[in-house]
């Protein structure tokens, strides 16, 4: 069918003007067959498996943007959860691992690759708590590696004991990482209920359940949602859904498309469409504006939550039609450093770190790239997460932390993370110690998946 | 299968335009199945779906577009017809 002008138009607008970009193609690459008993030969295998799958992904995946127009902005990859293949290596040897991802991750151009991940959300093996004692140095000691820990599930409950440890790995990041603002911690996230598909990082690992490689979309466009809902000032709440639905059908749409040309290029099977928003810091691609846009003098103010989850339904349902297989994370992000709506907000005082707590019980992840103080304690930061896991847990949700304690820095200060980590002020956490339940441990047991009021 | 791209050309109204476009359509074979084009405001806007038998001449002819944009200060890109279809039909 003949294609309008007006329809033409529409397209090189939302590219053009309102920042509509696939924000990230990425392939999963399961390293399970590179095992062996041979340390140096599973250095060997790990690299030549990643670069042999993914050496064409950035060329073929510019000539795609190329021949169609929209951005594709990240390349990236997701491997098996590397403690699934550590064995009996030593933490020495585990950072030395992390070393081979990132020369993996350079030579195919990619800017970030995931999963030097453990899943530990009821217990820890051995190279789980190999994994978890390397993370620290392996983030400080890497570029483009990220780290992520599965902490809880709904049906597993929460691992205290891995919790209260992981308020130590970020210390510990953050420390090794304090010339650069703590950056190491940007690039780690814990979990409670992590999906096996997130093309998204630093949470991108490459699940159990997954083939041998796969290619996964994750598409974006705040900017074109919010002008969308510039053009209808007076619609009512109803009418709000059905416009941010009908916008994120066509962004979905394209990013379906080219995710399948590249798939299909790289000889690889499409895996998933993960339909999260997410902002950046360009300008207008924000989604705290749509939250105002929608209604809201600042956000953080009353109704942010409810304005928050009609908008996040809306995103799903748009996208659900739009694309066969939707997976991912898919829903609203809502990182701090990289949005600019957000980051006024706490500088207004309408934000707080209670509020964004609050936002992740309808939005589609958790508390993302908040930088706090310095010297927050780390049974504090093992106290954050386990509060957002519970979240997770007993709403059935992905949650996911990911907080910078910036070395040095105070409440009020700005940090700058750079590119697209962007900038944040520094939000102080309560000074009240929670240290007496983290050092308790143990399990927090599975909640009942009946009697849920 | 046939391809068909779009391309587009937006900027401030002057002469010769549309002639320097087609001329590098033409340069690379390309044969333009509709075209349409309106002033609006001083603006020039073309729009024309043209056939693209090779891919592989893309990069030659965004080559060629890039040296006409800056020559007479026009935005003009060059889009595969699939990702219209994609976005505005079921």
């Amino acid at each position: 069918m003949a294609i309008h002008y007006s329809e033409i138009q529409e397209t090189i607008r939302m590219v053009q003007m309102e920042s509509l970009d696939i924000r990230t193609v990425t392939m999963g690459i399961s390293l399970r067959n590179c095992q062996d008993s041979d340390f140096e030969k599973v250095k060997t295998n790990v690299y030549d498996k990643i670069v042999s799958y993914a050496g064409q992904l950035k060329p073929v995946a510019e000539q795609v943007e190329k021949e169609y127009g929209i951005p594709i902005v990240n390349k990236r990859i997701s491997i098996t959860p590397i403690a699934e293949i550590l064995g009996d290596l030593t933490v020495d040897q585990a950072v030395e691992l992390a070393k081979v991802l990132d020369q993996a991750a350079e030579k195919t151009g990619v800017d970030f690759i995931g999963g030097y991940s453990a899943l530990v959300h009821k217990g820890m093996t051995k190279a789980d708590q190999t994994l978890l004692k390397s993370i620290p140095r392996a983030l400080s000691e890497t570029n483009r590696v990220c780290s992520s820990v599965s902490i809880g599930t709904t049906r597993t409950g929460i691992n205290m004991d891995a919790v209260g440890q992981l308020g130590h790995v970020i210390k510990e990041t953050a420390e090794l990482t304090k010339d650069q603002d703590s950056i190491g911690c940007a690039k780690f996230v814990a979990f409670c209920n992590p999906v096996e598909d997130n093309p998204f990082m630093a949470g991108a690992f490459h699940g159990a359940g997954e083939g041998e490689a796969v290619l996964s979309v994750g598409v974006s466009g705040p900017g074109v949602v919010l002008n969308a809902l510039k053009r209808y000032p007076e619609a009512d709440l109803g009418e709000v859904a059905d416009v941010i639905k009908k916008t994120v059908f066509k962004i979905t749409r394209a990013g379906e498309l080219l995710g399948r040309v590249v798939a299909e290029r790289l000889n690889v099977p499409f895996g998933i469409m993960d339909l999260s928003l997410a902002p950046t810091n360009a300008m207008n691609d924000s989604v705290a504006e749509i939250l105002e846009e929608i209604g809201l003098e600042s956000v953080g103010t009353h109704g942010t939550i409810a304005a928050l989850a009609l908008m996040n339904d809306a995103v799903k349902k748009g996208g659900a039609m739009a694309s066969s297989y939707v997976g991912g994370l898919s829903g609203a992000f809502i990182p701090v450093s990289e949005d600019n709506g957000m980051i006024r907000g706490i500088q207004d005082g309408s934000l707080t770190l209670d509020k964004l707590e609050a936002m992740t019980c309808v939005c589609s992840v958790g508390l993302d790239m908040i930088a706090l103080n310095g010297d927050a304690p780390a049974e504090t930061l093992s106290a954050i997460i386990a509060d957002e896991a519970a979240i997770g847990m007993i709403n059935k949700k992905t949650t996911a932390v990911r907080v910078i304690p910036v070395v040095g820095k105070n409440e009020g200060d700005m940090v700058e993370f750079g590119g697209l980590l962007g900038r944040a002020p520094i939000i102080g956490v309560k000074p009240f110690s929670s240290e007496k339940m983290i050092k308790r441990g143990g399990r927090i047991p599975a909640p009942l998946q009946a009697l849920i009021n | 299968m046939q391809k068909r791209a779009v391309v587009t050309v937006v900027g401030k109204d002057q002469v010769g335009i549309i002639s320097k476009v087609t001329t590098v359509l033409a340069e690379h074979k390309m044969n333009i199945h509709d075209i349409s084009q309106t002033i609006l405001q001083d603006y020039f806007t073309m729009m024309m779906i043209v056939e693209m038998e090779n891919k592989d001449l893309l990069e030659d002819l965004l080559g060629a577009f890039e040296q006409v944009e800056d020559e007479m200060n026009l935005t003009i890109s060059v889009q595969l017809e699939d990702v219209f279809q994609a976005m505005h039909r079921i």
